[in-house]
């Protein structure tokens, strides 16, 4: 199947990954410096500019879009400003894309940037008694870790996953990581050290669970026309699907911040879970299925979740995903490499930057320009992401 | 010891009967559709337009669907206790609402007295206090486990 929906990445740029303390725009910009020199594209040039928000930097982070494009000197390009939580990234590139694709603009900036606290997240303040997000933590205790929590102690009890197992996840993404100059944690681990750290939440140790991070990622998007013209007939990398779909009714799987799945006595529940759907959306956008992927960044929020993702994204059957990382298959080199940037394991999370961060680790990988963790001959890239509240992503990208 | 009156942590979530409380949830009176915490606009079947709806107790029991705890002292606005005291929290299906309904464990079990599977039922337990309060919240209790007893 053809596929007209295709817009040209033309250049891409991140902001180390860390713990730096500035003003997320600093990083926000740098990586907007990056992607704009990589596309050969001056900002004045810029027609649209879509941000991607920050919650917890006070109203320059709600309005993201305007921040950027004001730090970058006003020009009078049209400005667009999104939140979907850990999907807000995803969003703005699709918001971008969207523009493109409709003839509204030829080229875009996306940008999104993120300075987070230590520690667990925690919701916004106020006494917000009808707010779930809110809520479970007053009520329950529940921390974004306990979710995953869950799901890991599921996928021991339906699939026979084990500590072990969780471990290796972690082992494989800080290697994958070590030589990647945005991740924030470039240091090997070993599976002694995983199993001897701190349980977090049974069975979840500290090693295995996502910290969160200042970072900043940027892409330089454009038509396929502007592209030619401007790239000439070189190999472009194109971004072919977004899929932002939500879940649907009813959600069988507790999600944060619930307290609650939805019921199944007015509708039965079919079909593919909500994660399964986002990448299935994407593939059907592209008109490619999961054998044609070369490699995949997803969301490892927790060690065992990127477990979930393998079969999600259709890389195995339910139940396989043990296998196909015992067997080596997602580690660079094997069959599919999941999370050759060392993922967010690696990384620690910047929530509005993350999935922009996820597509440009696959356009430097397309482009054969991933120093360190080149997964060879790559085609095909998919992305994977979920937040709270029902938003969740997945693009895919091809050379 | 004074006696501090006891207040529910969240009005109109559950009742306050001692020896058998349950969650109240909503069931919509056009399609039957229950949802915890309670709906109160609009259903959200996508099939339904229905409006109203009756409150409707939730099953006093159910299996554990998964079930971890919280090591560290979650962040605000959870009122830890001081020092703090680590505590479980399962996820429970519920048979006859066809649902899964979160909650913590009662103090005293762990996860090691956990599993996929077994039986709990709801008790009311107190979430935090202060000078003149109690204040209650639902949790879980294993159905082998005696009431108020440590594991």
């Amino acid at each position: 199947m053809a596929n007209d929906k295709k817009v040209a990445v033309l250049g891409a740029g991140m902001h180390p990954w860390g713990k730096w303390g500035r003003n997320f725009v600093e990083y926000g910009l740098a990586a907007a410096g990056d992607a704009l020199a990589e596309a050969g594209v001056a900002w004045t040039d810029v027609q649209y500019v879509s941000g991607a928000d920050t919650i917890r930097n006070g109203y320059p982070g709600f309005v993201a879009g305007a921040t950027f494009a004001q730090a970058l000197g006003w020009t009078g390009a049209r400005v667009s400003s999104s939140y979907a939580a850990c999907a807000s990234g995803a969003q703005a590139i699709n918001n971008a894309r969207a523009q493109i694709l409709a003839g509204l603009c030829d080229v875009a900036l996306v940008v999104g940037a993120d300075t987070t606290p230590k520690g667990f997240f925690t919701p916004v303040g106020g006494d917000r008694k009808d707010d779930p997000d809110w809520l479970r933590f007053h009520l329950m205790g529940a921390t974004n870790p306990t979710y995953f929590a869950l799901y890991a102690r599921r996928r021991m009890e339906l699939f026979g996953a084990t500590e072990e197992d969780f471990a290796a996840v972690k082992v494989k993404n800080a290697r994958h990581g070590l030589e990647n100059p945005y991740a924030r944690y470039r240091k090997e681990v070993t599976a002694e050290e995983v199993l001897s750290s701190p349980m977090v939440a049974d069975p979840l140790r500290l090693l295995e669970i996502c910290a969160t991070s200042d970072g900043g990622a940027a892409l330089v998007l454009c038509s396929m026309e502007y592209a030619k013209k401007h790239a000439g007939s070189q190999d472009l990398v194109t971004i072919d699907a977004v899929s932002t779909v939500t879940p649907r009714f009813p959600q069988a799987i507790i999600e944060m911040p619930n307290f609650s799945t939805d019921s199944s006595v007015a509708a039965s529940s079919v079909g593919p879970t909500f994660k399964q759907s986002v990448a299935m959306a994407a593939y059907e956008e592209a008109g490619i299925g999961p054998e044609d992927v070369s490699l995949a960044e997803v969301y490892d929020l927790s060690s065992a979740l990127e477990l979930d993702w393998y079969e999600d994204i259709g890389l195995c059957k339910q139940g396989e995903a043990e296998r196909l990382l015992r067997d080596g298959d997602t580690t660079i080199g094997g069959r599919i490499p999941v999370n050759a940037s060392g993922g967010l394991s690696s990384f620690g999370e910047a929530i509005p930057a993350q999935a922009i961060a996820q597509v440009c680790e696959l356009v430097w990988q397309l482009r054969g320009q991933a120093t360190g963790r080149q997964v060879e001959g790559a085609r095909v890239g998919i992305t994977a992401n979920q937040g709270l509240f029902g938003h969740g992503s997945s693009v895919i990208v091809s050379r | 010891m004074t006696t501090k009156t006891r207040v529910p942590a969240i009005d109109g979530w559950f009742t306050l009967d001692e020896q058998a409380p349950t969650l109240l949830g909503s069931k919509c009176t056009s399609c039957g559709n229950i949802a915890f915490p309670k709906e109160t606009f609009f259903c959200r079947n996508p099939q339904c337009q229905g409006k109203e709806f009756a409150e409707t107790p939730l099953s006093r029991t159910g299996k554990i669907w998964s079930y971890t705890d919280a090591c560290y002292q979650p962040p605000k606005p959870y009122e830890a206790a001081d020092p703090y005291v680590p505590f479980a929290l399962v996820a429970v299906e519920l048979a006859a609402e066809q649902m899964v309904v979160m909650g913590q464990v009662v103090p005293g079990v762990g996860v090691n007295d956990l599993s996929v599977g077994t039986e709990v039922e709801l008790v009311l337990d107190t979430l935090y206090e202060d000078d003149e309060h109690e204040y209650m919240v639902w949790k879980w209790r294993p159905t082998g486990a005696r009431i108020g007893q440590g594991a």
